[in-house]
């Protein structure tokens, strides 16, 4: 711990990201913790303790790691806090701001990939819509247009390299 | 998601209950999978998606409780967030379009509960599904975050999925976590992690001697069930659970035949299932 660096300015960098407001009413009491489903399994994943060191300005440690990507989003967390910090939105502002300062988790850089390219991240082929037809459903087309519009309006192709750097 | 089979019997009991659904080829991604990589991005799909209903004067119906989450949160914002609105306004008129506000968004489960009832959905009923205990799953998104969802549902006792089980004859049972999330959302992220949560379920669900899990949310059901024979072969157990869209068990009280519902396309085999059901 002593040898970590602490920056005391990331907690108001965190409030400043949509969902990330209300960090700073954290009271560490672990009514996160005993309800999550994830940490159930897998005891490295600790809502509790990753907002204490968000709240102490760990913020390469925070930001560079794995576990805040393992949040499964049930929202039990958020609906239990009795100081609505609400953790899930907090959770996500953290990933938010790891994914501006490059450190996207890998499985979520593939999702962007393919959301890009196909429009959704259940690519349909055209075997898919013959299938669709032979049970009387709707042809589907892919969408992707849609997406990266959306994208080019925030920048995040340009975050995300998805147009190959251009 | 890879579910033809819940759109398929969703088409098929909405048909029948005489609900009129239009399919709107302008609608795109919901925003969701965009959430923990970029909020503003996923919100500004959100608005480009309930815009293009609006300018259609509908309201929104979707089948996955990750869309209908998604879709209702940003709607909400939008709706009661003067500035939101009007920054994410600037952004849409750069293609064309503008979000006033208006859209509503519904799970096609709530709107089951709501606007056509149990009530009459039990009039409707032409084979009673007595005798099949079904073991409900809500999925997260159908409950939570509870403040979008006007206290429709509570978040820690849910009832109306139970409610809609019950009234086509069939015995809701309960089992230990039956709030607790299926994983799925992490499956890319750590598979252990995620198919040991699925695990988790199976196994209370087994425990008190389910006929079938019931639910409502694609992502769900790709885990238990196009993901069940991983789990099976992972943990080295046998479970053999049949899984059921609430649609697809609705539609075969309704008398709607099996394969109408696709129920060939589960992939836990439903053939004792439905055997059961016409002994």
């Amino acid at each position: 711990m002593v040898t970590t660096k602490l920056d005391p300015k990331f907690k108001d960098e965190v409030a400043k990201v949509p969902g990330g407001q209300n960090m700073m009413r954290c009271f560490q009491c672990g009514t996160c913790n005993v309800g999550c489903p994830v940490r159930e399994i897998e005891e490295k994943y600790n809502p509790r303790k990753i907002i204490r060191m968000a709240v102490l300005g760990m913020r390469e440690r925070v930001l560079s790691s794995d576990f805040i990507w393992l949040c499964s989003e049930c929202y039990t967390c958020q609906e239990r806090c009795p100081q609505d910090v609400r953790i899930h939105d907090v959770m996500n502002a953290l990933k938010n701001l790891a994914v501006k300062e490059g450190y996207i988790h890998s499985s979520f850089a593939k999702r962007m990939e393919v959301l890009w390219t196909h429009g959704t991240l259940y690519p349909l082929s055209r075997f898919d819509n013959t299938k669709r037809e032979e049970l009387g459903l709707p042809q589907i087309s892919s969408g992707n247009k849609e997406v990266q519009e959306v994208f080019r309006l925030t920048g995040l192709n340009k975050l995300l390299d998805a147009e190959g750097g251009k | 998601m890879m579910a033809r089979h819940y759109e398929l019997s969703a088409r098929k009991v909405a048909e029948k209950l005489g609900m009129e659904l239009v399919d709107v080829e302008d609608f795109a991604c919901c925003g969701f999978p965009i959430m923990s990589v970029d909020r503003e991005t996923a919100v500004l799909m959100a608005a480009r998606n309930l815009s293009v209903a609006e300018d259609l004067g509908l309201d929104i119906c979707t089948i996955c409780n990750g869309c209908a989450s998604t879709l209702t949160e940003a709607s909400k914002e939008l709706m009661h967030d003067d500035r939101l609105r009007e920054k994410v306004n600037k952004k849409l008129e750069k293609i064309g379009r503008t979000y006033k506000g208006n859209v509503r968004v519904k799970h096609f489960t709530r709107v089951l509960y709501e606007d056509v009832g149990p009530e009459k959905i039990k009039s409707q009923v032409k084979n009673s599904l007595e005798g099949l205990k079904v073991a409900s799953h809500y999925g997260c998104h159908y409950l939570k975050p509870s403040d979008i969802y006007d206290k429709f549902e509570d978040p820690e006792f849910p009832r109306t999925l139970d409610a809609l089980i019950s009234v086509l004859g069939a015995e809701t049972v309960e089992y230990e976590d039956k709030t607790e999330c299926c994983g799925g959302v992490i499956l890319d992220v750590d598979d252990k992690i995620a198919l040991a949560m699925t695990q988790r379920k199976l196994e209370h669900v087994k425990a008190v001697g389910a006929d079938a899990i019931g639910l409502i949310c694609p992502l769900c059901g790709s885990m238990y069930d196009r993901n069940q024979r991983v789990v099976e072969r992972r943990f080295n157990v046998t479970y053999n659970i049949p899984v059921l869209y609430y649609t697809q068990i609705l539609g075969l009280a309704l008398g709607i035949n099996p394969k109408g519902l696709g129920l060939d396309l589960n992939r836990v085999k439903t053939s004792d299932l439905l055997n059961k059901l016409s002994a």
